[in-house]
């Protein structure tokens, strides 16, 4: 037990330190920079469906986005479950990259369908792990929904990690998808990364 | 008299039910023990839906125009609101059974049914059923289960799901020659909405790599956010690192 906690202690010094010769302004994520993190992700959102850009040029976009504002390498080590462990890492990393472009796809093709609608951010709350930015989403001849953004600082940078529709979490619906995937590939690894160049 | 005996006999038998539903003791996430099952009733509902619902729904879309088929879902949510009343008052739930009766007279008056005037003024629709009742009162969700043509559901709703088919109270106010309509308003609201979600239930059903799985993930998910409460099997990725 001490020596977890040593072993604890010394990272979080470590990266700490490392943290702040990197970032001297760094400071700790609160529910101002959750959401403002938000409104930039949500004003991109609707920058883009309704930029009338082509379907390709939009999942473009889309995958800027996600890279940019959303800890995809982290989403991506999560959703693999249990399996990861028998990839190697450069198949964990090619793993990560072409589940951008699929997330870009797949999710794009979703909010293409917002097109003449907006999101707008509605609040924050704490829940002790990490921020949750609410949002609701207003299309066209539909009943509005909401959408919540969850943000952590825990990778070392304030960044969404899943994206919550009427209660359906991106992430969950994903280990879902992607574990079946890989099942239906007997577990082959570079079959699925192959794959998933081209799903969504 | 004779209906409302009816109705409080229903919500007995439904109530010894739930208490025979089974038990997620160890308290997973996805509790699936008949899993077996239902896998084989979601490839029955997935022939149908590519065979007749899809097929149909799709005419149904293309032939009545859009502000056709809004008028339909507002009738069905419609008719549908004296169950609303009757589930609210039963959860305890006054404000929303007021909010639902506003709704009622307002669309009664001035919608004549078909137009969604009470949500255009701010009155939105807050549907509720037996399932949520049974839930306020304590009932636990039981397995998760696929029902035929139904769908996704688990034992608690779909105990729900029975009472709320026969407990509508409007029922008791019509003639027996117009008996089909609430039913037939309800498929065709169900057809509306396969159209109006076409391409996302396309994509779960024949896109998904185990569109049984992804079912089940959606519908618990969704239907736990419906009901409140906090979301203890939140993703969280960053836990996987903690390991």
């Amino acid at each position: 037990m001490s020596n977890n906690f040593d072993r604890r202690s010394v990272l979080a010094l470590l990266a700490g330190a490392a943290g702040m010769a990197a970032l001297p302004a760094y400071a700790a994520l609160d529910d101002a920079k959750a959401k403002a993190l938000i409104q930039q992700v949500v004003a991109d959102i609707n920058r883009i469906i309704n930029s009338g850009k082509s379907e390709q040029a939009m999942y473009a976009d889309f995958e800027r986005l996600f890279r940019r504002y959303g800890d995809v390498p982290t989403i991506a080590y999560s959703v693999l479950g249990a399996d990861r462990r028998r990839a190697s890492q450069s198949q964990v990393n090619a793993f990560a990259d072409a589940f951008a472009g699929y997330l870009a796809r797949k999710y794009g093709k979703r909010f293409r369908e917002f097109i003449g609608g907006q999101i707008e951010v509605q609040g924050t709350r704490n829940t002790g792990r990490y921020y949750e930015v609410l949002s609701l989403a207003r299309l066209r001849g539909q009943a509005p929904f909401d959408v919540t953004f969850r943000v952590s600082d825990r990778s070392g940078r304030d960044l969404f990690f899943d994206i919550v529709i009427e209660g359906i979490s991106l992430g969950k619906t994903e280990r879902t998808e992607i574990g079946a995937m890989l099942d239906a590939r007997r577990g082959d690894f570079d079959a699925l990364i192959r794959d998933l160049r081209s799903a969504g | 008299m004779r209906q409302n005996r009816f109705v409080s006999s229903i919500a007995l038998v439904a109530v010894l039910f739930v208490a025979a539903c089974s038990q997620n003791t160890n308290n997973v996430e996805i509790f699936d023990p008949y899993e077996k099952t239902n896998r084989k009733i979601h490839s029955f509902n997935k022939g149908l839906d590519s065979v007749v619902v899809r097929p149909t729904s799709n005419a149904y879309g293309t032939i009545l125009p859009q502000p056709v088929r809004r008028g339909v879902s507002n009738f069905a949510n419609y008719i549908d609101t004296p169950r609303f009343i009757l589930n609210d008052l039963a959860q305890g739930n006054i404000g929303d059974a007021g909010h639902n009766f506003t709704r009622f007279m307002l669309n009664t008056v001035f919608g004549l049914g078909v137009l969604d005037f009470a949500s255009a003024a701010g009155v939105e629709s807050r549907r509720t059923g037996f399932g949520e009742t049974l839930h306020v009162w304590g009932a636990e969700e039981g397995a998760y289960i696929e029902l035929p043509v139904l769908g996704p559901s688990n034992e608690r709703d779909a105990v729900g799901q029975v009472v709320d088919f026969i407990s509508n109270p409007i029922s008791g106010t019509l003639d027996s020659s117009e008996d089909w309509v609430p039913p037939t308003a309800n498929v065709m609201d169900r057809l509306g909405q396969r159209y109006e979600f076409g391409a996302t239930i396309d994509g779960l059903l024949y896109e998904s790599a185990d569109s049984y799985a992804q079912t089940r993930n959606l519908y618990l998910q969704n239907r736990r956010f419906e009901l409140g409460g906090d979301d203890e099997f939140a993703f969280d990725p960053y836990e996987d690192f903690d390991e």
